[in-house]
């Protein structure tokens, strides 16, 4: 049991990695600002949440697993207020422009 | 080479990469943000050497509040950056920062690579009288208990700041508000995040302050968070920034290190001196001294960021 739930776990985190890596690839790679944020989120929504999950499985009482989760989702609410700010603003330098 | 060595040589390289990106970077905006992102690496490296405490510090006040000061300057020194970034200091003025840097560097190189010993300690002393307090976290037993006089002038300092950021408003606005700049008026977005965030953030905040106790926390860090929360409904326009001439407004401002200073005076007439707690009161004591604190702290921390008066007094 506890290999399986080891595993499930170096499988989860892996996974939210590669989704860091690719947000990360996006945000250096991508042409315009609007599809940069667009990589970014892939990277904090589910790259985060699958690190959370990989790290759920290995925590101990439930109070651990409450704080994981409360910070899956106040960084969930901070990137998608602050995404949606950078993008108004983008869009309007472009309409001055 | 061990998977622990590999993470704190990345670390430090990074740390390393983000400090010269900050020091090279252009308009003052991008170093701001180089430095922000420099004190949470800053941060995780203090997780490293296992002192939380210092590294919840670094995260609340190095990048948090010193990052929106700077944030908040930058935006005021934006119509005359282009001018400014044209003065380049002279030769002599590089060559003399590099040589200082350098010297810096090659004596804290030193102290760290020449082996003298061990170094001197005073953790297992201050690791004793721990019980006799009833405070677990021997941080706390030392900016409060052993050291508090450095804690109190600190508190002062953080006043005087205060005083002299408002000493910069203009005569017809003194005893006004303060004005929060935003480059884009406030969207519904942000309205949102200031109604969802602030509860979660309260309670952070005051649990940051009790868990200083017997955990890594305390008032300062408690005190930032809370000061974020504030400055975020402002921001938002849910409240408006407060008129610094009020009384009540004031008193908070003070109530901390006043009662810092009572309990200290308090000290030459119970036990020994200025500051020492009368034996079996010193946990009460360093509770009610801390809450006071944290309000405090958050205030002074709050208007630190929104400035000086820029709006007049309403009559």
């Amino acid at each position: 049991m506890r290999t399986l739930l080891d595993i499930a776990t170096v499988i989860a985190v892996s996974a939210g990695a590669v989704f860091f890596l690719a947000g990360t690839v996006g945000l250096l790679r991508f042409p315009d600002s609007l599809s940069r944020l667009h990589a970014l989120t892939k990277a904090d929504n589910l790259g985060l949440g699958l690190i959370v999950l990989g790290l759920l499985l290995q925590a101990d009482g439930s109070l651990a697993v409450l704080k994981l989760v409360a910070v899956w989702l106040l960084a969930q609410l901070a990137g998608a207020t602050v995404t949606q700010m950078v993008a108004r603003a983008v869009r309007r330098a472009g309409q001055q422009a | 080479m061990t998977a622990a060595l590999v993470l704190d040589a990345g670390l430090a390289l990074l740390v390393l990469v983000m400090a010269v990106w900050t020091v090279a970077a252009g308009p003052a905006f991008s170093a701001v943000v180089g430095f922000v992102t420099f004190g949470l690496l800053l941060s995780l490296v203090w997780v490293r050497l296992a002192a939380v405490d210092v590294a919840l510090t670094e995260a609340a006040i190095g990048s948090g509040v010193t990052g929106a000061l700077l944030i908040a300057a930058s935006a005021r020194l934006r119509p005359t950056e282009s001018r400014t970034a044209a003065e380049r200091p002279g030769p002599v003025l590089h060559v003399a920062a590099g040589a200082l840097a350098v010297l810096v560097s090659a004596g804290l190189a030193a102290l760290v690579l020449l082996p003298a010993g061990s170094a001197p300690t005073l953790a297992p002393a201050a690791a004793v009288h721990l019980p006799e307090l009833d405070v677990g976290n021997a941080v706390t037993a030392v900016l409060l208990a052993y050291r508090s006089l450095d804690t109190l002038l600190e508190k002062v300092v953080l006043l005087l700041a205060l005083v002299g950021v408002w000493s910069l408003a203009p005569d017809r606005f003194w005893g006004g508000a303060p004005v929060l700049r935003t480059d884009t008026p406030p969207g519904r977005e942000l309205t949102l995040l200031a109604r969802l965030l602030p509860p979660v953030g309260i309670v952070v905040g005051i649990y940051i302050l009790w868990v200083g106790a017997k955990a890594p926390g305390g008032a300062f860090q408690g005190a930032a968070i809370l000061a974020a929360m504030w400055l975020l409904v402002m921001i938002a326009g849910l409240r408006a920034t407060p008129e610094i001439g009020r009384r009540r407004l004031r008193l908070v401002l003070v109530a901390g290190p006043a009662v810092f200073l009572v309990v200290g005076f308090a000290g030459f007439a119970l036990p020994n001196g200025f500051l020492s707690y009368p034996e079996g009161f010193a946990k009460p004591l360093i509770i009610v001294i801390e809450v006071v604190l944290t309000l405090s702290i958050a205030a002074i921390l709050g208007l630190l960021v929104a400035g000086p008066p820029e709006r007049e007094k309403r009559p």
